[in-house]
């Protein structure tokens, strides 16, 4: 590829839940300036994933290097330190309810910062603007739908001008019109603000159209990697029946269970 | 039996977290006092929004005590003592133990079920994300406004209970005004004062911290926060009162 350094390179991680493995062995580079894309079955640890890229939770052995520094030997002094060069967009906007919407934005300034008013105004407004919702700027988090909360979180996290942004599940339950919206906005804000984007999504089609790269976990490891025109032409069974939405196939449609005879015949548990 | 064991080394447990959790939000404390202006807003929410019923119980506990403590006082003929009989009885015992039973039941459910639908709803982790220590941030605040209202409920809670007390003393059963207030200056020492003091200053502790620490540590569903609320109110109740019993013995 090119010789700029990866911004996130995980090599040779393991992590483990109550001893059930989540990955194994896995390796991944993902490139600065492109908006990437992780997807997934369900259970397949996309969001762990991104708990382990943001130092939320540490791996049990490998290497994961986010910006430069090296999450496996960080301290928290460190990590709050490389979170500020970080902006996360939670499933649900994660929106402080005891603020207003323009607080909201401004809170990570008002913590980090020592600006006078009215340059956070400007700052504020100015995100606010982008996402278009200057005009929300009063409102209560509670009187926003749930994409508008999304495009605030998204304001809130571009405030200190991150060089990752990350956005977990951004489409879940969003109507048409809000989806088209955040995606839009995904692939403006990464270019025009020369970012690196990491978006957690299964919405297959509407991520192709913006991802540059797509990783494909399954069974705790990477599955497929590469464009989103290059994951259509995979040949692999667990990329075919993602991609295609199959029921049943590599992951299978049944949770292990007991025979299914045996158990129906079974006489009644109490006896 | 096993069982008893078990959930005797939960609770001492339970206890080593909750005192390595205050000594975290001590640490942060004076830091905190920088931003008073977040503490203040939790001395609203945690005092101000309780004086109605801090003011309310107040005043029908005074009134009870005047009533009970003039029945009591008429058999040995000396009425006289309800003013000193009711403030003693306010001021080293009645007004902390009350005002904190009434704090955690109205203020200490709020923090709790506030923080755990922070912690629920991902706020807290937002937070973190956004490189800001939820504990440092909201934690702090919100244990230190319950810590420095509590006393003053407290006072607030024995100055209605006097009152009280004297209504029902003085204005109905008709015991004389002068002796009424003279005996009470005469033998409240300030001892006793001091006592009550102390009594609020550690309830207030107690109760703020029980309150942050259940809904902080909340299970971040709708029944784990329900929980946390309960558990709340109950853990506070038995702690204020079982503190309650070794600060009287201390201070005899």
């Amino acid at each position: 590829m090119n010789n700029i350094a990866p911004i996130v390179d995980i090599r040779d991680l393991n992590y483990a839940v109550g001893g059930r493995p989540i990955f194994n062995n896995l390796n991944m580079k993902f490139e600065r300036g492109k908006v990437i894309a992780v997807m997934g079955p369900s259970g397949t640890g996309k969001t762990t994933l991104l708990r382990l890229i943001t130092g939320q939770v540490t791996a049990s052995s490998g290497f994961i290097e986010v910006a430069g520094e090296n999450l496996m030997t960080l301290r928290r002094r460190g990590l709050y330190a490389l979170r500020r060069r970080m902006g996360m967009l939670f499933q649900n906007g994660a929106l402080l309810t005891d603020l207003s919407v323009f607080e909201n934005v401004a809170f990570p300034l008002r913590e980090h910062t020592d600006l006078p008013e009215r340059l956070i105004r400007l700052l504020v407004l100015t995100k606010l603007e982008a996402v278009g919702l200057r005009g929300a700027a009063e409102l209560a988090p509670a009187e926003l739908s749930g994409g508008m909360g999304r495009r605030v979180a998204l304001a809130r996290a571009m405030v200190m001008d991150p060089d990752i942004l990350i956005y977990d599940e951004p489409f879940a339950g969003l109507d048409p019109i809000s989806l088209g919206v955040i995606l839009r906005l995904i692939r403006r804000l990464n270019d025009a603000l020369r970012i690196t984007s990491i978006v957690v999504s299964h919405d297959v089609q509407e991520i192709a159209t913006v991802a540059d790269h797509v990783f494909l976990l399954s069974g705790g490891g990477v599955a497929a990697s590469g464009t989103p025109q290059e994951l259509r032409n995979n040949p692999s069974e667990v990329v075919k029946q993602f991609v295609g939405g199959l029921a049943d196939g590599p992951v299978p449609f049944h949770y292990p269970a007991a025979n299914y005879f045996e158990q129906l015949l079974a006489r009644d548990r109490a006896d | 039996m096993r069982d008893a064991w078990q959930s005797m080394i939960e609770t001492l447990e339970t206890l080593g977290r909750e005192v390595r959790f205050l000594i975290r939000l001590l640490i942060l404390t004076p830091a905190a006092f920088l931003r008073f202006n977040l503490i203040s807003a939790q001395i609203y929410n945690a005092g101000a929004l309780s004086l109605v019923i801090i003011m309310l119980s107040g005043m029908f506990v005074g009134m009870v005590l005047g009533l009970q403590g003039y029945q009591l006082l008429r058999r040995f003929g000396s009425e006289e003592a309800l003013g000193s009989a009711a403030a003693i009885g306010l001021v080293k015992e009645l007004a902390p133990v009350m005002t904190a039973l009434l704090f955690a039941g109205r203020a200490g459910t709020a923090l709790a079920s506030e923080l755990g639908l922070m912690r629920a709803t991902d706020q807290l982790t937002a937070m973190e994300m956004m490189a800001v220590d939820p504990v440092k941030r909201v934690v702090v605040p919100r244990f230190l406004g319950g810590v420095i209202a509590m006393p003053l409920l407290s006072a607030i809670f024995a100055a209605i209970g006097i009152y009280g007390a004297q209504l029902v003393g003085v204005q109905i059963m008709r015991v004389d005004s002068g002796s009424f207030w003279s005996q009470m200056r005469a033998s409240v020492a300030l001892s006793d004062i001091n006592e009550g003091i102390v009594k609020s200053c550690i309830f207030g502790v107690a109760c703020s911290l029980i309150a942050v620490y259940e809904g902080y540590h909340a299970s971040p569903t709708a029944e784990g926060v329900g929980r946390a609320t309960t558990r709340t109110v109950v853990t506070s109740a038995v702690v204020i009162l079982f503190l309650d019993y070794l600060l009287t013995a201390a201070f005899l």
